[in-house]
């Protein structure tokens, strides 16, 4: 048994050494903006709550498999009947339901928040970003700046960002993690992400939810800029780039994996966003919309009439063609 | 479909598991042929209705798919190993995740535990055998039968890609134009109702089989959870029945459930699997519980701690456990009230738990504890399975699981509890009731390096899988790339993967050699138990009981023993009614078997050619009139006097 | 055998009384099976794509007829348990009889239904809303086929073997299950038909 007990000593230590020279690898607690702050914040609190837990099962175990083995009683020794105890059955249903309860206080708080525009940043009125991921690749289109990139996203810090996730098949996760959690993206409905970066800096994006076969090669840079930076990449788009044009979009949604990619207008003109709110005068006020989006998976009911069923025929199409 | 598309061809790993699957049915059938043993195979095995030996079935089927499961670990773990390894390709490394999930699932924790079930519970609670014999027959039959369907695939049209939880449109015919997804909802289908049967089967028999006196409240504690598990069975399985069917017309029949066209709804897919799905995990969890509980107050020499609160505690879990599927998807963007709510019910499931972790604890409280290689599962589970289940409660809070999920950090977890829990609990119970079963010990020593292996092979695989989580690695990614930095964790990892490896083959070697050289158990009891199931002779007359024991307590035999209190009443024997054995059900599983690959190939004759044949057996068991058998007293006699020398 | 003759035939041992025990917990089963499907029904029923709606489809005198047959051969499975209790058998077979025939004749209906729904160019493959109306009325439907050709293999048997432990046992099994399915037409009754014509 010792060896036991010295075993889970060392794990426990390699595990703390590993946590505390790791800090800067691990992106989920390296967070660069508010949403991630936020979460970084809260699984850091739950890890805490969580050692104590463990910390008194532990002491516990340990107690018990040190001074009850048999080895160490006589042989005519004859353990005892026990029932249970009421108050100490109670302890330990009480103090667990507080823990529960706290917990419970911290997630709804904080799954609040980043569901919404982050604290501070709620006057601001929001980049408007379409994120949508086809085949191995994703999709971002600037309705605001009327351009479109492919496989990278730039945004400007300190400005709240609404992304617009929408799948052309598969579904997809969108993460960076670094900025806040993940979010699906679907076929059938527009999910939103409001993300802020606080930082400058190339982040790690990727697709989180498995897709197929080129599902490890789904990850995107996201380069957050200052807005006098970001403007200026806008307009080197805008002065170099090509027109996407519809032909040009349905090629590339046929095509598995691409590299980079920059456009001078954005594919929601002829292929638009499956029920897509912004365009029924839901714009602006932030605050509807994200309790809208909490709706949205109850009443897809009149989604068969949306025009998007125009759009599935066609990436279908396409994505036969793709295989 | 073509007939050169018909065998999965190009890969000289699957070449040689079809050499190799076509060499071992060809010794087994030249070894069964040159040692006569064909009339053995079908008198003794495949036509028994025996609970003892249905059960054994299912934990030898389920050690096989617990051998093809672990090849598949450890290819993908190969894989991982280091970066951008081209050991396996996107395909292969889909298909194998893919298998892997649902092989350990529905092919070996499930059928180990009902595999535990249906040899001990009828010996816990006295009776003769289960309440439906034959049913359980057929259940087994249905199981095997699906496995077989669902192993086929790896050689034949190709195996499942979308993950075990197949998602939509990912699993439509669309993205995933294989058979192996026909493959996938048919043989869970076929095995799926063999364990709705099973459900039907152990409620009625744990409700309304007991010997006298076993009220519900003495009832052992591997009883109380199998009950529990095969209500959760009863309520959950049927809504896989359902998921699977649409599955199956959507890419047979070319339905629209879950399309992206014409009305289809993906996510209604993933709310269907999950709210099967959650209380599935609970399935195979609980009935680990239970045989923890037996164990750990066998080797304290103790009662267990809060018998009630630890019945009332899994009655909660299993409540709960149809409250908390959506967890599985809060990504999906229902919103924080919704999110909100299911992150609640998810950690409510940690109070409950807790309450047997620390009545187990307690249970070692004044015990006198001595480490057999049962008991040191147990030992091992408790800080195993507690660090895994504070991972889940931090899982739960919706906020951070929008940074967990898919990721490293969510497997880790799952294994962390599924390894611990539900492995270690039937690799307990398999210790345990080994003598039980075949009237010697599993060595002791062997058992013990075994052990240690697995537990260090386990914590070295997964720990590192923590962190990768955190550091942003997603779950199912074939590649990455050595900048990533997640090369040094991997590598760790598939080195404990390795190690875990070792430690199973260790564990299989025991049986051999036990076989060889254990000792053969004389009374019954070796391990000075306190249920009945330790009060008959082992290996266990056919009859179980040659007389209905008497229960005045919980742990009525540990009562009898120390009271002096006979459990059997005092007189001649009587004489025992015993079911026939029959073939039916054996033929039933073949035909269901055929039924299914025929539809998984859309060949449409002969699949209701099959369904017909289902039928006809079906109608063939209604009109049979078949009364059993029975066993005289005085043979009776003759057995118990071989098997116990002179007393009783 | 333990008899116990203060029972119904149909419980008398326990053999039997364990039979129609879980045969209950089945049809627990059953239910959570049944409910899955209306909540895929009520998930997807307005979902109709390009295709028709409920209410361009149903047509509610076949249905009536449906509900009419059902309803009567559900209370004759009764009277025939009744019979059956009173030891008379050959009014048993009768009402027995007429519960299989009065079943055929539903069938009869619905698979009328579905020819005519295939015809109007409302099927399986249409749009989700059809996918779910055919599965659901469908799964009722082969319940009932299969209803059928027990209840006739329990006829043969009675007619065969008169009254005994065993085929009054599967007689009174047969009849919760006829009940079931009747219970079952209603909610389809109430949640397909009505619901989709208002």
């Amino acid at each position: 048994m010792k060896n036991k007990k010295r075993w889970l000593f060392t794990s426990i230590l390699i595990s703390i050494i590993m946590l505390l020279s790791g800090c800067n690898s691990m992106v989920v607690l390296n967070p660069k903006g508010p949403v991630a702050k936020t979460q970084s914040d809260t699984i850091i609190f739950s890890i805490l709550m969580m050692a104590f837990v463990l910390l008194v099962v532990y002491i516990l175990f340990v107690v018990m498999l040190t001074k009850y083995r048999a080895s160490k009683t006589s042989d005519d020794y004859e353990p005892p009947h026990m029932e249970g105890n009421k108050w100490l059955e109670l302890i330990w249903t009480v103090i667990p339901i507080i823990i529960v309860a706290i917990l419970s206080v911290v997630t709804v708080r904080t799954t609040n928040a980043v569901e919404k525009v982050p604290a501070g940043y709620e006057t601001q009125k929001p980049l408007v970003i379409y994120a949508a991921s086809s085949n191995w690749k994703w999709h971002f289109s600037y309705p605001e700046e009327n351009i479109e990139t492919v496989n990278y996203v730039n945004i400007p810090t300190n400005r709240p960002v609404e992304f617009r996730l929408y799948s052309y098949g598969p579904i997809t996760s969108f993460w960076v993690p670094q900025l806040g959690g993940q979010k699906y993206a679907m076929s059938d409905m527009v999910t939103k992400l409001n993300l802020v970066a606080e930082h400058e800096g190339s982040f790690m994006g990727k697709n989180s939810n498995f897709s197929g076969k080129g599902f490890a090669q789904m990850e995107f840079e996201v380069l957050a800029q200052t807005p006098a930076e970001y403007s200026k990449w806008v307009k080197d788009v805008k002065d170099t780039a090509p027109k996407l044009t519809e032909e040009e979009f349905n090629k590339l949604l046929k095509t598995e994996i691409v590299g980079r990619k920059s456009y001078t207008s954005t594919h929601l003109g002829f292929a638009p966003a499956p029920m897509d709110m912004s365009e029924h005068g839901h714009d602006g006020d932030s605050k509807t919309e994200s309790t809208d989006s909490g709706k949205e998976p109850m009443d897809h009911s009149d989604m068969s009439n949306m025009d998007h069923s125009n759009m599935d025929m066609k990436d279908h199409s396409s994505m036969e063609s793709g295989h | 479909m073509k007939w050169d598309e018909f065998f999965v061809t190009g890969e000289p790993m699957i070449y040689g598991a079809m050499v190799s699957i076509v060499l071992v049915s060809i010794a087994i059938l030249v070894g069964l042929t040159y040692f006569k043993k064909w009339g053995y195979l079908w008198r003794e095995w495949l036509t028994t209705v025996d609970h003892k030996r249905i059960g054994v079935m299912y934990i030898l089927s389920a050690l096989i798919m617990l051998f093809r499961g672990g090849v598949d670990a450890l290819l993908m773990r190969t894989q991982l190993a280091v970066p951008e390894s081209g050991f396996l390709d996107s395909q292969h490394y889909n298909e194998i995740f893919t298998t892997h999930g649902v092989i350990m699932i529905l092919f070996m924790a499930m059928p180990f535990v009902i595999g535990l079930m249906n040899v001990v519970v009828p010996l816990q609670i006295g009776a003769r055998d289960v309440a439906f014999p034959r049913l359980n027959a057929v259940s087994f039959w249905l199981f095997f039968a699906g496995a077989m369907l669902f192993n086929i695939s790896f050689v034949i049209g190709g195996s499942p890609d979308a993950g075990w939880s197949a998602y939509f449109p990912l699993a439509s015919l669309e993205f995933s134009p294989t058979v192996g997804n026909n493959f996938y909802s048919l043989a869970l289908q076929i095995s799926g109702i063999g364990t709705l049967m099973t459900g039907v089967n152990f409620i009625v028999t744990i409700l309304k089989m007991r010997a006298p006196g076993m009220k519900l409240m003495r009832m052992p504690m591997f009883t109380w959870s199998v009950l529990i598990t095969n209500v959760i069975i009863l309520f959950a399985f049927p809504v896989l029945t359902v998921a699977l069917a649409l599955m199956m017309f959507d890419r047979i029949f070319g339905s629209q459930f879950f399309t992206m066209a014409n009305g289809g709804m993906d996510m209604l897919w993933a709310n269907l699997f999950w709210v099967w799905g959650h209380p599935e995990v609970y399935i195979v969890i609980l009935p680990a519980f239970g045989i923890f509980s037996d164990i750990i107050s066998t080797f304290s020499k103790k009662n267990l701690y809060g018998y009630k609160s630890m019945v009332f505690s899994m009655v909660i879990i299993s409540l709960l456990s149809f409250l908390v599927w959506a967890h599985h998807f809060y990504t999906m963007g229902a919103g924080a009230m919704v999110n909100g709510f299911f992150s609640i019910t998810t950690m409510l499931i940690a109070v409950p738990t807790g309450v047997k972790i620390f009545n187990w604890l307690f249970t070692l409280r004044k015990g006198k504890i001595s480490f057999t290689s049962p008991m040191l599962y147990a030992m091992a589970f408790i800080p195993i399975f507690t660090f895994g289940g504070v991972t889940g409660v931090m899982l739960a809070m919706a906020s951070a699981d929008y940074q967990y999920h898919n990721t490293m950090f969510l497997v880790a977890h799952f294994h962390y509890v599924l390894i611990p829990g539900t492995v270690f609990g039937v690799l307990a119970g398999l210790h345990y009731w080994f003598p039980k079963l075949f009237g010697f010990r599993l060595n002791e020593a062997r058992a013990k390096l075994a052990f240690w292996l697995i537990v260090v092979g386990f914590n070295v695989a997964f720990m590192p899988l923590f962190f990768l989580g955190l550091q942003g690695m997603t779950r199912r990614m074939y590649t990455y790339s050595a900048d990533t930095g997640f090369g040094p964790l991997n590598f760790i990892a598939t080195i404990g993967a390795f190690v875990l490896a070792i430690g199973f083959v260790v564990l299989c070697y025991n049986f051999y050699y036990s076989f060889r050289h254990s000792p053969r158990d004389e009374h019954g009891d070796p391990w000075d138990a306190r249920t009945l199931e330790w009060s008959t002779p082992s290996p266990v007359p056919v009859y179980n009981f040659a007389k209905v024991p008497h229960v005045e307590s919980q742990d009525a035999f540990w009562h009898s023993k120390k009271h002096n209190a006979p459990l059997y009443k005092e007189g001649p024997y009587e004489e025992i009614h015993m079911p026939n054995n029959s073939g039916q059900p054996f033929i039933l599983g073949v035909i269901m078997f055929f039924a299914g690959f025929f539809l998984v190939f859309s060949w449409f004759t002969p699949a209701i050619i099959a369904g017909v044949g289902v039928v006809i057996m079906l109608a063939l068991r209604s009109f049979e009139r078949d009364h059993g058998y029975h066993i005289s007293a005085k043979e009776i006699a003759a057995t118990e006097q071989k098997l116990r020398g002179d007393s009783v | 055998m333990k008899i116990n003759d203060a029972l119904p035939l149909e419980y008398r041992t326990e053999e039997n009384s364990n039979k129609i025990f879980g045969f209950w917990l089945f049809l627990g089963a059953e239910i959570v099976l049944f409910s899955t499907l209306f909540a895929v029904y009520l998930t997807l029923w307005n979902r109709t794509g390009s295709g028709p709606t409920g209410k361009e489809l149903f047509e509610i005198n076949g249905v009536i007829w449906e509900t009419v047959l059902l309803l009567t051969s559900s209370f004759t499975c009764g009277l025939g348990i009744h019979a059956m209790r009173l030891g008379m058998k050959k009014p048993m077979m009768i009402f027995f009889g007429i519960t299989l025939l009065l079943g055929l004749g539903f069938l009869g209906i619905e698979i009328t239904e579905f020819v005519n729904y295939v015809h109007e160019g409302a099927t399986l493959q249409t749009s989700a809303f059809l996918s779910s109306l055919f599965v659901l009325l469908g799964t009722h439907g082969l319940h009932v086929t299969m209803g059928f050709l027990w209840g006739t293999g329990i006829l043969i048997q009675i007619k065969r073997q008169g009254f005994t432990d065993e085929t009054a046992n599967k007689s009174f099994i047969f009849s919760l299950y006829w009940h079931f399915l009747d219970v079952v037409w209603i909610f389809i009754f109430s949640f397909v038909y009505l619901k989709g014509l208002m």
